[in-house]
């Protein structure tokens, strides 16, 4: 037996041979997700069904038979029958700026140029930190771009928490001496604020004044009444979303706080500010304000809409937030206290972040819906992007237009927050530490 | 809505408490504009050009008041105000005078507490019908129906017209004229019945309009015209005789064009001399320079030419003169005279 059975050994792996068409590739994609069962089939065509026949009445309408060159409705019509977006060619100025003067319209865009500068180490943390200073430093430049006047105003207002910091430096050192050091950081924080206030209230005009006698710089005016459209929407928007975020971990802080003062003043806010509507808040803004300040102070409309904006939307935040500290175990806190911290330290290092975290969608969703909810301050007659459509409408030219206006502004409104919406999910990514 | 009844409450004890430190022409001219009250955007009586410039016929008569004061018509300034805002908005003083084609009312004129000062467009409730119906008149309209909007005065206008003539209707429900005009459209209704210079711009924004007609009945009084706060009566004064100057000089055959030459070489009718201050110190005793009639006529024209130009039978809107037509004409506009 001279045959040799030698074992058959192999060398080698045998290479992977590449799955069946009925497992990868295209057909079994579409087959897996779109045709896996009768229901699902039907379930696709009927969709498929529906996304054609959008989509054949869009594109015709919007791109195919839509008129740019036009001087009214009855011109568009007599064209094409298309949409008629020669009323957005003649007017998307107007929904831009509002009524804004032709000649400064740059100041806007500038501003708004400067606000992306001054977004970008906020929301993002590969940017230079340095720039934080800068972005405090904006609300008061976006000011005196848009509203104009003389530049000491907003620097005088600027200046009023260094004038509190100042006082609250003095104070504690002189108070320290004397009493408690924990009661003269009370006194010394409560000097500093009352002190900061004042200067708002009584000291900035005339501060403001008397540098404008002395050195001239600044824009020319422009009254509030000529604001209106996208730049009204983003002002209100903006300052909203800016102030609610932190009035509302203060008062979602305040309201779990021990003591019953401050816990009283935060929930009665809160609860009022919830337990009324924005229109009815609106309302107060425009009208009832007027009859209670005393009779000859101007106080600018879009401010009051701002404050009360913002007030509700801090409401809002303050639960959602409320909601991430409530959701974070106990053994974090307690740990925050066995480590020694204090109220503050504690809160900043270890509570806030992980609580902050878990309210982002909830927090970039009041945010969405603040942005949007600026549309209803058509009802007190401020013009914004949907009140400029009213008079526009109204115009013999464009009467009886509707999808064209009303699209182009819901395009706007879909760009900010949609983007918003993405930015909170690039967060949320950001943020993961795998505790799930 | 309760919150609206706070509102005009407190807007009446505001106008009340107003009422005490009278002045508004002196306010005026102290800060150099009128602040008019105009509607957020009606077809024809309020808008915004391409360069963002109010227009229209409510706004013109706003010009035309401050360009009596000033002698220059953009020495104003327009606040945009909705059907809820209006009232408080003049209340609180935020405007001196409210042209927004408001009904003139006996609540409005005494529970408010404001002054009407006239009328610059006699409205009524009218009805729309496809021209293929073949109805020429809204008698023959028994068994029709009727898009109407909840809640107005319209609502109670019908009823009683239809019950007036021993007729019935199926009324169809509907909240804004935007949802009308749709609601219309799309045959889910016979007729659509509003204010009728209302059906005339909808109309205008049909597709073919000349398939449908307005029907010659109007069935409701609604006159509109401009109004200011109680108890200010030097500035009441002010914006009545604007308007009373307006409509005289359509009377008179003063127009845009030919004021300036008027002005200057005078006429042979004492009145007219009278009105654009040749003679007499009408300017005087309102409180106005000499030639204030000059500068509100040569601002838009006269009542005839504003109506032409915004809302007339030339416009998209065509809306004819019917009553706003003069007296002497057959209509009903009547401005006492400069004496």
């Amino acid at each position: 037996m001279s045959t040799s059975h030698e074992p058959f050994v192999a060398t080698g792996d045998i290479p992977a041979s590449p799955p069946p068409s009925s497992a990868v590739g295209p057909i079994a994609w579409v087959r897996q997700n779109l045709f896996s069962s009768v229901s699902n089939t039907v379930m696709t065509l009927l969709g498929i069904y529906v996304i054609y026949s959008l989509l054949a009445s869009v594109v015709p309408w919007l791109l195919l038979n839509s008129v740019w060159n036009a001087s009214s409705l009855q011109d568009c019509r007599s064209i094409d029958n298309g949409a008629c977006l020669a009323v957005i060619r003649e007017r998307y100025l107007q929904f831009i700026y509002g009524f804004y003067p032709n000649e400064e319209r740059w100041r806007p865009v500038v501003a708004f140029v400067l606000m992306l500068v001054a977004l970008w180490p906020v929301l993002f943390a590969g940017a230079p930190r340095k720039l934080l200073f800068g972005s405090m430093l904006y609300p008061a430049v976006a000011y005196w771009l848009i509203w104009g006047g003389t530049i000491w105003g907003p620097i005088a207002v600027m200046a009023g928490p260094i004038v509190g910091i100042i006082v609250y430096r003095i104070v504690d050192q002189v108070l320290c001496r004397l009493m408690d050091e924990g009661i003269a950081g009370i006194l010394a924080v409560s000097g500093a604020v009352l002190v900061t206030v004042a200067w708002w209230l009584f000291a900035v005009a005339e501060v403001d004044s008397a540098l404008a006698a002395v050195l001239d710089i600044g824009l020319e005016p422009v009254a509030s009444d000529k604001i209106g459209g996208f730049l009204l929407s983003l002002i209100i928007g903006v300052s909203g979303i800016a102030g609610s975020f932190p009035l509302g971990i203060a008062l979602a802080l305040g309201r779990r706080s021990n003591l019953i003062f401050i816990k009283a003043i935060c929930t009665g806010f809160i609860e009022f500010i919830r337990g009324v509507p924005l229109i009815t808040l609106l309302f107060v803004a425009s009208v009832l304000l007027q009859y209670f300040l005393p009779p000859g102070t101007t106080f600018d409309l879009i401010l009051r809409v701002v404050i009360m904006v913002t007030m509700f939307a801090a409401a809002y935040m303050a639960e959602v937030i409320r909601g991430g500290l409530a959701a974070l175990p106990k053994g974090q806190y307690e740990a925050a206290d066995a480590l020694g911290l204090d109220y503050w330290k504690s809160m900043r290092l270890i509570i806030l972040p992980q609580a902050l975290k878990i309210s982002i969608p909830g927090i970039v969703n009041t945010f969405i819906g603040l942005f949007k909810d600026t549309t209803l301050v058509i009802v007190i007659g401020m013009l914004d992007p949907v009140g400029i459509l009213g008079p526009i409408r109204a115009d013999q030219n464009w009467n009886g237009i509707v999808w064209e206006l009303y699209g182009f502004i819901g395009i706007f409104f879909f760009i900010f927050c949609f983007g918003m919406s993405r930015y909170s999910l690039y967060l949320e990514r950001k943020l993961q530490t795998g505790h799930r | 809505m309760k919150i609206k009844g706070a509102i005009i409450a407190a807007a009446a004890v505001m106008a009340v408490s107003t009422a005490a430190n009278a002045g508004t022409l002196d306010d005026v001219k102290a800060k150099g504009f009128v602040q008019c009250g105009v509607s957020t955007g009606l077809a024809g009586f309020a808008f915004t050009d391409a360069n963002g410039v109010w227009d229209g016929f409510d706004v013109t008569f706003c010009r035309a008041t401050a360009a009596a004061i000033f002698g220059d018509p953009n020495a104003i300034k327009f606040t945009p105000t909705t059907g809820k805002t209006r009232f408080t908005a003049l209340a609180s003083g935020e405007v001196d005078i409210l042209y927004r084609n408001t009904t003139w009312t006996l609540s409005r004129d005494v529970d408010l507490g404001f002054t009407f000062l006239g009328v610059n467009y006699y409205d009524g409730q009218g009805f729309m019908v496809r021209k293929g119906l073949g109805v020429k008149s809204a008698k023959e309209l028994d068994g029709a129906t009727v898009c109407i909007q909840t809640g107005t005065t319209t609502e109670l206008n019908l009823a009683d017209f239809f019950r007036a003539n021993g007729m019935s209707y199926e009324p169809v429900p509907i909240e804004t004229n935007a949802e009308a005009q749709q609601k219309y459209l799309s045959n889910a209704c016979d007729v659509y019945t509003t204010d009728a210079s209302g059906l005339a711009a909808t109309r205008a924004t049909f597709e073919k309009p000349a398939e449908h007609i307005l029907l010659p009945e109007i069935i409701s009084k609604e006159p509109l015209g401009p109004l200011v706060r109680h108890g200010d009566n030097e500035w009441g004064d002010v914006g009545r005789w604007v308007l009373n100057a307006l409509i005289i000089a359509e009377e008179k055959g003063i127009t845009k064009a030919n004021v300036a030459e008027l002005a200057k070489n005078g006429s042979s009718d004492p009145e007219v001399n009278r009105l654009l201050g040749k003679e007499g110190s009408d300017g005087d005793q309102l409180g106005l320079s000499k030639d204030w009639a000059v500068h509100a006529i040569a601002a838009g024209g006269n009542y005839g030419e504003i109506f032409e130009r915004n809302i007339g039978e030339s416009t998209a809107i065509g809306l004819a003169r019917g009553l706003n037509q003069l007296w002497s004409k057959g209509g009903i506009l009547y401005a006492p005279p400069f004496r």
